[in-house]
């Protein structure tokens, strides 16, 4: 029997008898306090946890990065914005940007694109929840495994050899000379492979959000229009897409954030190279490989720069929504 | 899951289009939705297919030749998978790694869900708007002071290590669905509940934990893969420094640096990586979805 077996029970067991304890010991002492100040206290010890993780996990460590990436490679050493003005002054690491900039943008339009138009698609046919579920069923797998099923989707012989893969084999059918994707760097041409990859991942996301709320959408105000003689097109111009606008920006959001922290796919189909980096991967390699602390913290924080926007965007909606709540 | 169907047929006006180009749109329709959907599955099977051939097959020719007769697939690969590459071992990691990473951070922001629900008290909504705050933090501002702690701790390349970085990234998201779920449960069973002489733990236990079993469930299929289909995380924490303890995405990615152009291997051990993601997808499909709509859109 694995040894490891017996301390995975004990957690999975053990922490939430261990939490229950610790309500319940909170409880009886606050039996010894006045009514009063028990109530105030109480909601404390509640929060106590999971303000123990966020602190140590989430908030510790940021301020953490935000002080090292104006450090040296050793930390030893106050350097002001050396780090960030290597970022800025370096062709390598400006592909990064480059190429985060083009994911952010090719991304997002290809999920939100393509969501939309699937739920508006299968929302007319009998199959829906069929087609829904293949949409959607990438999303459900690693990156990884994404990264090596698309790895071979575009897997590459010299022309004239027969080809083994997708991509190049239907180039072939065509009589078309095949393309190596992911080692071609003229005009970005794998780095959009590479989104392509997450386009396939993501778009089912975007897809099941946008048919929630075109399901929301009141029918009788569309059969309203239509009987007046709208077009379907003027239909979905008028009013589908103006109504469906919130929600396009929240799925947005979160795609942008999933295409600014692009990573694994980079890491497992290209490393990186053949100009194909993007800014979290650039942070890993100069933790890992050039063992860079100061680059690789100054990195992460332009990370969390680009998504401090979102982050208030996020807040001002959620306050908006609990005003009418 | 009934979808309250939506009449479909274009309203019987009377100067509607005629029948053909209806019928036209229908064909149209069909088309697309069902070459969409071919689209969609064509990169799984080529790999899929692949996993079942021969070495020599999968390099000579295209995978498509796989379905034609006289076909020969066959389980080899898998099995050879299994056998050598430590394939089955860092299953077991995942396995080992995913579940803890799943019930901690579950438990503890269930009582600071309920807290943020039903007990009052000052700074109650800045807290939460924190919390909200909190929710996009990318991870990779936290990765290098928190390698750094792990060393001064000693717990570098151990599950514990893994265990308490999960329960940090994924509580944001487990409070704010919880308590957004637990806040809308009626008000009157608590009230009631308290004055009977239910004592919060009580309230909590056996009204709050029981009905917001539909939220805990779609929270744990979502923080389940999220952790399972990890690699960030694992690679910084366990990385070089405890090979033995590498989860499944790790391995598999080891593997595409190491086989290079072995299709055929690489197809099973991603097969086999995705498995069990895709069981709980297929199996609780309705939660996930659930809970990525509640999530996102609200109300």
């Amino acid at each position: 029997m694995d040894p490891r077996l017996g301390t995975a029970l004990i957690v999975v067991f053990g922490v939430p008898a261990v939490l229950i304890g610790y309500i319940y010991t909170t409880e009886i002492v606050l039996r010894l306090a006045p009514e009063g100040r028990a109530g105030r206290i109480r909601p404390w010890l509640w929060l106590l946890p999971a303000l123990l993780f966020v602190g140590v996990f989430l908030i510790y460590p940021t301020i953490g990065t935000i002080i090292r990436s104006v450090q040296d490679k050793a930390g030893a050493t106050f350097v002001g914005l050396t780090n960030y003005a290597w970022f800025f002054g370096n062709p390598e690491a400006l592909v990064s940007l480059r190429n985060n900039v083009l994911w952010v943008l090719l991304l997002t339009g290809l999920t939100v694109g393509l969501g939309l138009l699937i739920a508006l698609l299968v929302d007319r046919v009998r199959y829906e929840s069929a087609a829904k579920s293949v949409i959607f069923v990438p999303l459900a797998i690693s990156m990884v495994a994404a990264g090596v099923i698309w790895k071979f989707m575009y897997a590459y012989k010299a022309p004239g050899l027969p080809q083994v893969a997708t991509v190049n084999g239907v180039l072939q059918a065509l009589g078309l000379d095949s393309v190596p994707w992911i080692t071609v760097d003229a005009a970005a041409i794998n780095t959009i492979a590479l989104i392509v990859v997450m386009t396939w991942m993501w778009t089912g996301f975007a897809m099941v959000i946008l048919s929630a709320a075109l399901k929301g959408i009141s029918p009788e105000l569309l059969e309203a229009a239509r009987v007046d003689g709208a077009t379907e097109l003027q239909v979905f111009k008028g009013i589908v897409f103006p109504l469906l606008l919130p929600t396009i920006a929240v799925v947005s959001t979160t795609i942008i954030i999933t295409a600014l922290k692009a990573f694994d796919i980079v890491y497992v189909m290209t490393g990186g190279q053949y100009d194909t980096n993007v800014i979290a991967h650039l942070m890993y390699q100069e933790m890992f490989s050039f063992g860079d602390f100061g680059r690789a913290s100054a990195l992460a924080v332009i990370l969390l720069i680009a998504i401090v926007p979102i982050m208030f965007f996020n807040i001002s909606r959620f306050r908006a929504q609990e005003a009418i709540r | 899951m009934t979808t309250i169907g939506r009449t479909q047929s274009p309203a019987p006006v009377a100067q509607g289009p005629s029948r053909l180009a209806r019928g036209i749109r229908r064909v149209a329709l069909h088309a697309s939705v069902i070459g969409l959907m071919v689209f969609w599955l064509i990169p799984t099977i080529g790999l899929l297919v692949n996993s079942f051939r021969s070495a020599d097959a999968v390099s000579s020719s295209g995978w498509w030749n796989g379905l034609l007769p006289p076909t020969a697939l066959s389980l080899d690969n898998y099995a050879s998978v299994i056998g050598q590459s430590g394939i089955v071992d860092a299953f077991v990691n995942s396995l080992f790694i995913t579940i803890p990473a799943t019930v901690i951070p579950i438990m503890v922001a269930a009582f600071a869900a309920y807290a943020f629900s039903w007990m009052n008290f000052p700074g109650r909504n800045i807290l939460f708007v924190a919390f909200v705050g909190l929710l996009v933090v990318p991870l990779q501002t936290t990765l290098i002071p928190i390698l750094r702690l792990f060393a001064t701790l000693g717990i570098n390349g151990q599950f514990l290590a893994v265990w308490l970085a999960h329960t940090g990234y994924g509580l944001p998201f487990a409070v704010y669905l919880l308590r957004n779920f637990m806040g809308s449960l009626p008000r009157e069973v608590f009230e009631s509940a308290a004055i009977d002489g239910a004592s919060p733990v009580v309230s909590f236990i056996r009204l709050a934990l029981p009905m917001s079993i539909p939220a805990i469930a779609a929270l744990a299929i979502f923080q389940f893969l999220f952790v399972w289909n990890d690699l960030l995380v694992a690679l910084t924490y366990i990385g070089a420094a405890n090979s033995e303890n590498l989860p499944l995405t790790v391995a598999v990615s080891n593997l595409v640096s190491s086989l290079g152009d072995g299709w055929q291997l690489l197809g099973a051990a991603a097969f086999l990586s995705m498995a069990l993601p895709l069981a709980v997808f297929f199996a609780l499909q309705r939660y996930f979805v659930r809970g990525i709509t509640g999530g996102a859109v609200k109300g």
